[in-house]
């Protein structure tokens, strides 16, 4: 019997489902509307409730996805502008959200406690956004570059879209990248790292590249500056309009936003390293340098981001055809609920240490390692793997 | 014709004609036009087909 001709016609199944990546931007303002339908404060604290509830639990309930598209379509996948007009339509609903998060606060009366729950959920929302940046940022297209700029202005993150293809694609699970976390690394010690290693980062690349042009760091054309832009502009017009009550809201948002990125980062490339070859340089990334997840409820929301992998084999990929690696390393559940775990080191240490070590079978000499516990954990593990 | 050096627009990762990339098996000398279109950046994997390269020299 030939399968060929029984074989159906691929269609991507997650075609409509991609919208809620626009529609999950909206979600604070779903928030306001129920505060006001039931009086209920707890309607304030939809982002957290939604990110750290929701989702996991969607994703244990609904469960993975492995599905690939056949390669012979995957030109015309990438083709169909559709699915970039999806992503644009993400930039909209960040600013629609935020700037309603700013009348709010300073026109809605609210409780202190209510207005802690709407900047957390407000932050979530410009967190969210920077997955919408990262997906623009990495193609060459000029509009879509501006548009990646735009979507970091409400989080204050101008700098990953230089950082994320220039450092972190290049150093990543190394050593040398401040994104990829370390073996023995807590979230805690890593979120200062990453922060303050990727803005000096970002700031270098640029004075290289413009030096190279002989023109100044203090350039209009400096990428960062450029994004930053975009902030202090939204910022200011905010607070223009609305008085100063607004400013510390924006700034508290911004850093929660930018920690949910760093967590997500966290978690994408734990432990895991390149090997440096005889001359010196690193391996090129591959399948087992990240972590993933074919956990469908976040892809939806995070633009197949889990399909970590072949995103960093095929960096200019469109989200709607990333595909499932079987040899790649995977995470027990989607980033959501891992996210989770990363806020509880013990239990992330717990979970997460023994999959590194089963992925390296045992050679921790071939793991990401934080410095300070180098000796002890090859030590401890050299004896295991020399037992076993 | 002297060689040539291309800058991957997205990385900053700069192919030397004159290098070639000898860990992906393209030896020294090999021009640019030679280099297969399967090729991607070893830096950051862009290919070399999505990516403009730019000529610098």
């Amino acid at each position: 019997m030939s399968t060929a001709t029984l074989a159906p016609v691929w269609r991507d199944s997650k075609r409509y489902l991609w919208l809620f990546g626009a529609a999950i931007m909206l979600v604070p303002i779903l928030g306001g509307l129920l505060y006001e339908a039931t009086g209920w404060a707890v309607w304030w604290w939809l982002g957290p409730l939604f990110v750290y509830g929701v989702i996991p639990v969607a994703d244990w309930l609904v469960g993975t996805d492995t599905n690939n598209p056949p390669d012979e379509l995957v030109p015309t996948l990438e083709r169909d502008r559709y699915y970039r007009f999806a992503v644009y339509l993400a930039v909209l609903t960040e600013y629609i959200a935020v700037v309603w998060g700013a009348w709010t606060v300073a026109h809605g009366n609210l409780a202190w406690y209510n207005l802690v729950g709407l900047t957390i959920t407000i932050g979530m929302v410009t967190g969210v956004s920077i997955n919408t940046a990262h997906e623009l940022g990495h193609k060459t297209d000029k509009l879509e570059r501006w548009l990646a700029k735009f979507a970091l202005g409400p989080v204050a993150y101008g700098h990953f879209f230089v950082e994320h293809n220039r450092g972190h694609h290049v150093r990543v699970a190394t050593p040398e990248d401040p994104a990829s976390s370390r073996f023995g690394e807590s979230f805690y010690a890593f979120l200062p790292r990453t922060m303050i290693g990727s803005l000096k980062s970002a700031w270098e690349l640029e004075r290289k590249r413009l030096a190279r042009q002989n023109r100044s760091v203090w350039s209009i054309r400096n990428e960062n500056l450029q994004a930053w832009a975009i902030t202090v502009v939204f910022f200011g017009a905010l607070t223009a309009w609305l008085g100063w009550i607004v400013l510390p809201f924006l700034l508290i948002q911004a850093f929660y936003g930018a920690s949910l990125l760093e967590v997500v980062n966290y978690l994408e490339h734990y432990g895991l390293k390149r090997q440096k070859r005889a001359d010196g340089s690193y391996e090129r990334c591959r399948p087992e340098h990240s972590w993933n997840s074919n956990h469908v409820v976040t892809n939806v929301f995070l633009y197949h981001l889990q399909r970590h992998s072949d995103h960093h084999a095929n960096p200019t990929r469109s989200y709607q055809a990333l595909r499932h690696f079987e040899e790649a390393p995977q995470l027990p559940s989607g980033y959501a609920s891992m996210v989770v775990l990363a806020y509880l080191p013990p239990l992330w240490f717990k979970i997460m240490n023994p999959k590194v070590v089963a992925h390296y079978r045992g050679d921790m000499r071939l793991a990401n390692i934080q410095p300070s516990l180098r000796d002890a954990v090859l030590a401890r593990y050299s004896r295991s793997a020399a037992a076993g | 014709m002297p060689f040539k050096k291309w800058r991957c627009v997205i990385c900053d990762y700069v192919y030397d004609e004159e290098l070639g990339a000898p860990n992906d098996g393209i030896p020294p000398g090999t021009r640019w036009a030679d280099v297969p279109d399967t090729w991607t950046c070893p830096d950051c994997g862009a290919s070399k087909a999505d990516f403009e390269m730019v000529e610098i020299d």
